[in-house]
Order: structure tokens, then sequence, then C-alpha cells
């Protein structure tokens, strides 16, 4: 669904991408991980169109995404930092987002918006809100038109245990729809039940890109945290070895 | 468009910041209105405050809230919307609220008490002065990524603007007032939207002094309808160029 | 007794038959047997009157050297043709009255004017309309004329292509009143003329000055009204002038002023209206001006007073929304401002005398650069000019120091 070809980008001096190639289908819960700094959140926004990168195309469903807008129509996107104008009220920021979008009322995916009792806080402003509801907001906005593509960076950042849940059952029950689920955490824990590929990030290019059973096979381990502690050993190791 | 500058100004009329910024302007412009016992006199006392305090609150409140809207911005951006669109859409949010925040300071008491020709001419050059300024914060804060610098630069701009062009102007004037520089000063002085609406303002509270001293080379260009033609254009230039420059930008900035 | 008598009889008859010989009136028409006014002017004995009724009269040059009375019935119409003088007086006691007189000959030579008065006395011209001519009413060496409420209209593309519209050489005792004068050269010129009532005229867009005298002593000027003309009014080299009620409004340019005063001595400007004029008053080398009770408003320069000018007065004026109030070109001031109202005047009043505290400089900094460097209006009311301007009225160091008026009124005058 989504094609990465020969991306770079460079910020100044900082080359954050490095000829990133991938390839992301339906039906896949890509887990992008990888330390700080390692151009996760880059490659999402190249992806958006947030990012222009230096060189390298992305195609979404076979067509580059250079300079379109109408392709967003297919991707619900949660950032990392949900922050709104202060003085909008949940239910203006809800609307705008419709407006956006211009769906029909009927076929909105309201289950987020309900499980997260939104409803009693229509009239909030969001500058009185949480960091923990802001989440919650920027997730319903992600989910509520059913986009074939979801990226979320860090959704579980700031959300309480009882929602973080909620928000993964959420996730669940999208990939059982062939979507497309592309998440960053650091909380490898989260993906643990959620991911079904997984591409590590390292210094700007995915340093690997595996199915998370090809993984735990590898490595023999059973979680996902433990099967990254594992390869990295081997990457020092293997460094070493070289050296 | 107007779906997103509906919420953006919706959002702003909301502002504190926005609803001192209209009181303000409403007592000033009342309490000047009552101290002079003439509406000409009050339309120069509102001029002095209008090209103070209009520059200076349209630019700064501007930058400051592109700063904060960053993140907002950068959800519009992740939504199928054009980028010019999302852009042009935060501008006319912004320039509709400050517009009418000076509209309803200044336009309500001057309807009140100056309903005269030069009192519209200055309610026209406030709001078209609150949008020049917003379309230069716009290109600001575009260009710059840094919330502080940024800021600064905004506050720059406005010394710039308010009192260092006219401070140049005048050691200019000094310089070379032996040489023919009548057309070229009218032309520098177009270089500055604050300049342009205080010209505009003096031809109707001056008139006589303007008309007159200087004679031929402003009954020549502002005395008809071409200079004043070319005037309006100029200042419309200054509120479209910075805004056109930083829609440029915006378009292939990295967010 | 009876010598008395035949003396008072004789008187009687002689006055009866010398009426009788007044009461001749000629009519002059196309429906008349008289046809031409040259041919009636042939006829008719002193102190005889013709009646000219309607109609288009082409008859070169009319010259009056009788003592008539001309009267125009239903407006006849009297055409120069663009070549001839219209009407020359060479008589005294000659009255034209009710005429429409147009077209009068041009000539850079010679001053031909629609009526022109020759060295008499005793002429009324009233009533008249003039249009189209080069002079309108002329009066050269004249004594005791009036000239009442004529129309007087040219237009005349440049100074040169039109002459004054009532114009006076060298004469005495004149009244000129009610007229209204435009787009001549100059509305009402006087050239040594002396003890002359000038009254309730409207000069209006005339090409050069509405107003313009030299070396007329003793004359009055009182509720005239001065618009638009191409350099205001301007009168020079006399005394003894009194000019009362007068408006003098919308006179823009910078050779242009509402009232230009050259060498005027010991006369009085009161009770005025200067209103929206470049400049309102401009002074040089004039003396013991009295101007009181004038009202100064939305004027670019209410008052300029050159350094040539001493002992002027000035005293209760009102000075409203004027750019600025006061402009001189020297340090040294020898004139006395006292009671004057000034708009711009921000001191208090303690003591409540109706003046204010502290004195009133009515010499603005930036109104001698200005004088200086005309294009700095450009800059007028901007930020830094603001600046300099209220360093200088706290530490006046350009501004001549005793320049003030110690007892600005604190309310307006009734002037």
């Amino acid at each position: 669904m989504i094609t990465i070809q020969h991306i770079s980008k460079r910020f100044g001096n900082f080359q954050v991408l490095r000829d990133v190639s991938l390839n992301l289908r339906g039906g896949q819960c890509v887990a992008l991980i990888g330390p700080n700094g390692s151009g996760k959140t880059t490659l999402i926004k190249a992806i958006l169109g947030m990012v222009m990168p230096q060189s390298g195309t992305v195609l979404f469903k076979g067509e580059s995404v250079g300079r379109q807008w109408e392709y967003r129509r297919g991707i619900g996107y949660m950032p990392q930092i949900g922050r709104y104008p202060e003085n909008m009220t949940i239910g203006q920021v809800l609307d705008m987002m419709k407006d956006i979008r211009k769906v029909p009322e009927e076929t909105l995916d309201r289950d987020l918006f309900e499980v997260f009792g939104l409803q009693a806080m229509l009239q909030k402003r969001m500058g009185t809100l949480s960091g923990g509801t802001r989440q919650k907001v920027s997730a319903c906005l992600a989910f509520m038109f059913n986009p074939e593509v979801l990226i979320l960076d860090e959704p579980t950042a700031g959300l309480d245990p009882v929602a973080t849940e909620l928000l993964k059952d959420k996730i669940l029950a999208e990939k059982s729809k062939n979507r497309l689920i592309v998440i960053t955490s650091h909380v490898l824990s989260d993906l643990d039940d959620l991911a079904t590929e997984v591409i590590y990030m390292h210094e700007g290019r995915p340093l690997f890109h595996k199915s998370l059973e090809t993984l735990k096979e590898e490595t023999g381990a059973d979680r996902l945290a433990k099967a990254i502690a594992k390869v990295m050993a081997n990457q020092e190791m293997m460094k070493e070895v070289i050296a | 468009m107007n779906k997103i500058m509906k919420y953006v100004i919706a959002d702003l009329l909301r502002s504190r910041a926005v609803l001192v910024y209209a009181v303000v302007l409403l007592v000033l412009s009342f309490s000047v209105f009552n101290i002079e016992d003439n509406a000409d006199k009050g339309v120069i006392s509102l001029l002095n405050i209008m090209l103070f305090v209009v520059p200076l609150v349209s630019i700064v409140f501007s930058t400051v809230y592109l700063y904060n809207s960053a993140e907002f911005i950068e959800l519009l951006v992740s939504q199928p919307l054009k980028r010019g669109m999302i852009w042009m859409s935060v501008f006319a949010g912004l320039a509709g609220a400050l517009g009418l925040a000076f509209l309803i300071g200044v336009g309500i008491p001057i309807v009140l008490y100056a309903f005269t020709v030069s009192g519209m001419v200055l309610l026209a050059c406030g709001v078209l002065l609150s949008l020049v300024f917003v379309s230069i914060a716009m290109w600001a804060a575009v260009r710059i990524r840094d919330k502080a610098k940024g800021i600064g630069l905004s506050m720059l701009l406005w010394l710039y603007f308010a009192l260092l062009f006219d401070a140049l102007v005048l050691f200019i004037l000094f310089q070379f007032s032996d040489y023919p520089i009548e057309n070229g000063m009218i032309a520098v002085s177009m270089l500055n939207p604050i300049d342009i609406s205080r010209i505009l303002i003096l031809l109707q509270v001056d008139l006589s002094a303007m008309m007159g001293y200087t004679g031929a080379v402003f009954r020549n260009f502002f005395g008809t309808g071409w200079g004043m033609a070319i005037t309006g254009v100029v200042l419309l230039l200054w509120l479209v160029a910075p805004m056109w420059f930083s829609l440029r930008f915006f378009d292939r900035r990295d967010l | 007794m009876t010598r008395y008598f035949y003396v008072v009889f004789c008187v009687f008859v002689c006055l009866a038959v010398s009426g009788m010989s007044y009461a001749a009136t000629i009519q002059v028409g196309a429906s008349y047997h008289i046809k031409s006014i040259n041919h009636a002017l042939g006829l008719v004995a002193d102190g005889d009157t013709i009646r000219v009724h309607a109609g288009v009269y082409r008859e070169g040059n009319i010259a009056i050297r009788k003592r008539v009375v001309l009267i125009g019935v239903g407006n006849p119409v009297i055409d120069g043709e663009k070549q001839h003088e219209p009407f020359s007086v060479f008589a005294p006691n000659v009255t034209i009255r009710g005429f429409t007189i147009k077209a009068s000959g041009r000539s850079s030579i010679r001053d031909i004017a629609a009526i022109k008065i020759y060295d008499t006395r005793h002429a009324t011209i009233a009533d008249n309309i003039l249009d189209d001519n080069f002079f309108g009413i002329y009066m050269q060496n004249a004594k005791q004329c009036t000239v009442r409420n004529n129309q007087l209209t040219a237009y005349g593309e440049t100074e040169q292509l039109t002459g004054n519209g009532i114009h006076s050489w060298k004469s005495d005792s004149l009244y000129i009143a009610g007229n209204t004068i435009v787009g001549h050269r100059d509305g009402i010129y006087l050239e040594f003329v002396t003890r002359t009532e000038v009254r309730d005229n409207h000069a209006l867009h005339n090409r050069r000055y509405g107003l313009h005298f030299m070396f007329s002593h003793d004359n009055g000027y009182y509720a005239n009204t001065f618009t638009g003309n191409g350099a205001g009014v301007a009168v020079m080299y006399t005394k003894h002038v009194r000019m009362a009620h007068n408006t003098f409004n919308e006179n823009w340019g910078d050779a242009a002023y509402g009232l230009l005063l050259k060498d005027i001595t010991d006369s009085h400007i009161e009770h005025n209206v200067f209103s929206r004029n470049t400049t309102a008053i401009l002074m040089e080398g004039s003396n013991r001006v009295q101007m009181q009770r004038n009202q100064f408003e939305g004027n670019g320069w209410a008052l300029k007073m050159q350094a040539s000018c001493m002992d002027n007065v000035v005293t209760e004026n009102n000075f409203v929304q004027n750019t600025f109030d006061v402009a001189t070109n020297g340090s040294l001031v020898l004139n006395t401002f006292a009671r004057n109202y000034w708009d711009k005047y921000e001191g208090y009043d303690l003591d409540k005398d109706h003046e204010g505290d502290v004195p009133f400089r009515p010499v603005s900094l930036y109104s001698m650069v200005v004088e200086k460097f005309p294009m700095a209006m450009l800059l007028f009311r901007s930020f830094i000019v603001m600046l300099l301007d209220r360093t200088e009225r706290v530490i006046p160091s350009l501004t001549p120091e005793n320049l003030k008026d110690d007892f600005p009124l604190m309310k307006p005058i009734d002037v």
C-alpha cells in the first residue's frame, strides 16, 4: 500500500534519513522502533508529505505523493504531541475535521469517541485539557474517518492504562479489517500484541525489517523487547568482530 | 478555505489577548473623543495611537499565535488539504480577528463621534495596517523556526517600520535637501506601510498644509486619481507581497 | 418783503423748468423708433434717461459724454464682439444699470473693460451682468463712484489672458458693494485708491488675487468673501487699512495666502474668518497691525510673521485645527501675542481665571524644520517627529524664546 523508495533527508548538516526503502502492505501492523533521533518521526512525516525528502519517492497505492494532498484522505494520523488552538472546544475540533473530510455522518467511526467518553467534554476548551485527554482527542480523530492507513506516532504516551488498553483493542479491531497500521513507540511491550512486522531504525536507515514471528524465531525470545535486545547485542558483537 | 478560517477566527475571537486589545482600543478611543472637543482633533490623536499600537499588536500577536499553532498546523497538513489553503486560512483567520477587533475598538467610537471622511480613512487605514502586519508576521514566522528568534525579528521589524525608517528618511532629507529629491521622497515613503497610512490620513486632516507648501509635488501626486490609486495599490502590495512570499516558502517547508 | 418773495418765486420757476428737462426719457429697442443706444445718446441732453429694452446690441464702443441714466429693461445684451470696449464713461453722474455686457475686446497694450470710467465722478454701475470680458469695471481717476450688485464672470485660462474684475487706479471715495467676481485675474484691484469702502463682495476662483491693493490708504473692507483664488489676497504698501468680518478660505498653494500683508502699517484686522488656507496670513514688513478676534481654522499655517514685522498685536483670536499655528523666520520677536485661544494648548488653569497658568509657545520645532525643508512635511505626525516636538516644548532651543502667549485662553472666544 505504501512503498518507500530510496528516500534521503538532511536537515542542515544532520542526515536524518539515509536511502530508506520500505514496502508496507495492507493487513500489516508495522512497529517502527529505534532510538531517539533515528528518523522514525521524519519517516512518518515524509509519508504524510510534511517533510520533503531531498531524494527518493513515496508511493501511496502506486502513486507518488510528492506535492499531492488528496491521498491523505486515506490516512489517519495521530501525532506525537497533539496541540490544538487553545480556545477551540473538543466539539469544534471534531466539527472542523468533519468539515475538512466531508464524510457522511453515518459512516463515521465513533468507537473511540464513545469509549473515551468525549461526549461529556464536548464543550471543554482544548487549552484546559490534560495531555492525556488531548491524546484521546487525537486518537479519536485518527480513527474517525475509517482510513485505509493509520499512522500512530507514540499513541500511548500520556494515556492512562485503561485508555491504553482501549486504544490497543481498537487497533487490533482495525488490523483485522485489512488496514495498514504504522505505530512508533518506545513502550515495546505495548507492541507485542499488535505488531506483525518490526522495522528497526538506526541512524537514519532501517537496520532490519522482519515479521515479528521471524524475529522471535531468530532470536529465540518470546517478547519483542527481549528480541530487540538480543539483536542489538549481536550487532555489538559483530562490530567488535569486524573491528 | 472558509471551513478552517471560520474555526480559526472563532478561536481567536475568544482569546483573551484579542478581547483585551479590542477593549483597550475602545476605551482609548472613547476617552480621546471625550477629551478632544472636535472630531478632527480626535482623529489626529487616534492617528498617533493607531500608527503605534496597531502594527505592534498585529505583528507580535500574530507571530506568537503562529508559533503556538505549529502543531495544529502540522495536524492540518496531515489532513487532505492543500498547504496553500491552510496557510491562507490561518492568515484570513488572524487578519479577520485582528481587523474585527480594530473595527470594534476604533470603529464604534469613530462612527459615534467622527463620522467624517477623515474618520473613515483612519478606519480603513487601520484595518489595512492590521492586515499588512499580520502578513509580515506570517513571513517572519515561516522563515524562522525558533520561536524566540521569530518573535524577536517581528519586534525588530515593527521598530524599523514605526521608528527607524522615519529617522532614516529624515536623515536623508536633511542630507540631500539641496537636491531635487521630492519625487524620490514620495517613492521612499512608499517603502513603509505605516508611512503610507499616515500620509493618507494627513491628506485628510492637514490637507491645507499638504496641498500647499510642498506644492506641486504633492498635488501632482496625491491630488490626482492616479496618485491615490498608486498609493492604494502599493498599500495592497504590502499586504499581498509578504503573504505571497510566506506562502511560497510554507508550501515547500518541512514541518 | 416783496423783493424776497420775488427771489423765491424765481428760484422755484427755475427749478420747475430744469425739472421738466430732467424728465425726458428715451426708449430704445427693436420695437421702438430708436433702435440703437448710440443714436439715443446723440439725441439726449444732460439729465435725460435712456431705457434700453431687451435685445442684443452690437454697436462697437458706446461712449457716454453726457450726464445720462442708462437703464436696461428686460436685461438687454451689449455685445463687444471681442473687439470693442462696450461702455466708456466720460461724463459725471452717469448711471448704467440692468445690462448684460459681454465679450469686450482684449488687448495686451490697452486695458479694455466692459465699463470703463475715465476721469469723472458720481458714476453708478449697478445690477449688471458682465460676462466674458477682459477687464470688468475699470475706474481711472474716478471719484465718488458706486459699483453695486454686479456679477462679473471671466473664463481666462491664464493670468495674461484676463483682466481684473473691478479695477481702479488713482481714485477716491468709491463704494464697491455686493458684487460677485469669478474667474478674472484679480477680483478687486485698487492702486492709489483712497477713502473707499469695499463691502459684501464675493471674489471666487479668480486667477490671481481675490483682492489686491497697494498704496491705497484709509480704505475699509467689510464682510467680503474671498474663496479659492489662485493666490488668495495680497495687500501692499498701505496704511490705515481696516478689514473686518471678511472670510478668507480655501486658498491653496505654496504662493497662495489667505491674506498677504506686505508693508501694511497702522491697520486693523478684526473679526475675520480664515479657514482652510495653506497660509492664512503672511506678514512681511508690517508694523502696528492690530489683529483681534479673528478665527483661524483648519489652515496649514495660521500666521506666518516674518522677522521684519514689529509692534503688531495678536490678541483674542481663536487658533483651531491648524496644522501649524505660528511660524517665523527669525529668533527676534518684537510682536505681542496675548489672550488668544490655542487648541494645541495643553496647560492648566488652577486659579480659574480662564487663562492658562503656563505660557503657550505657538511655534513648533517641526514648523521651523518644514520652513527650511518643505519635503519634511511628508514625515509630519510620525512618531519621530512627535518625539522631536515634545523635546523642544520641554527644552526650547531652536524656536524663538519670547514668541509666546503668556495668557492663553482656556476656551475659544466668540469672534
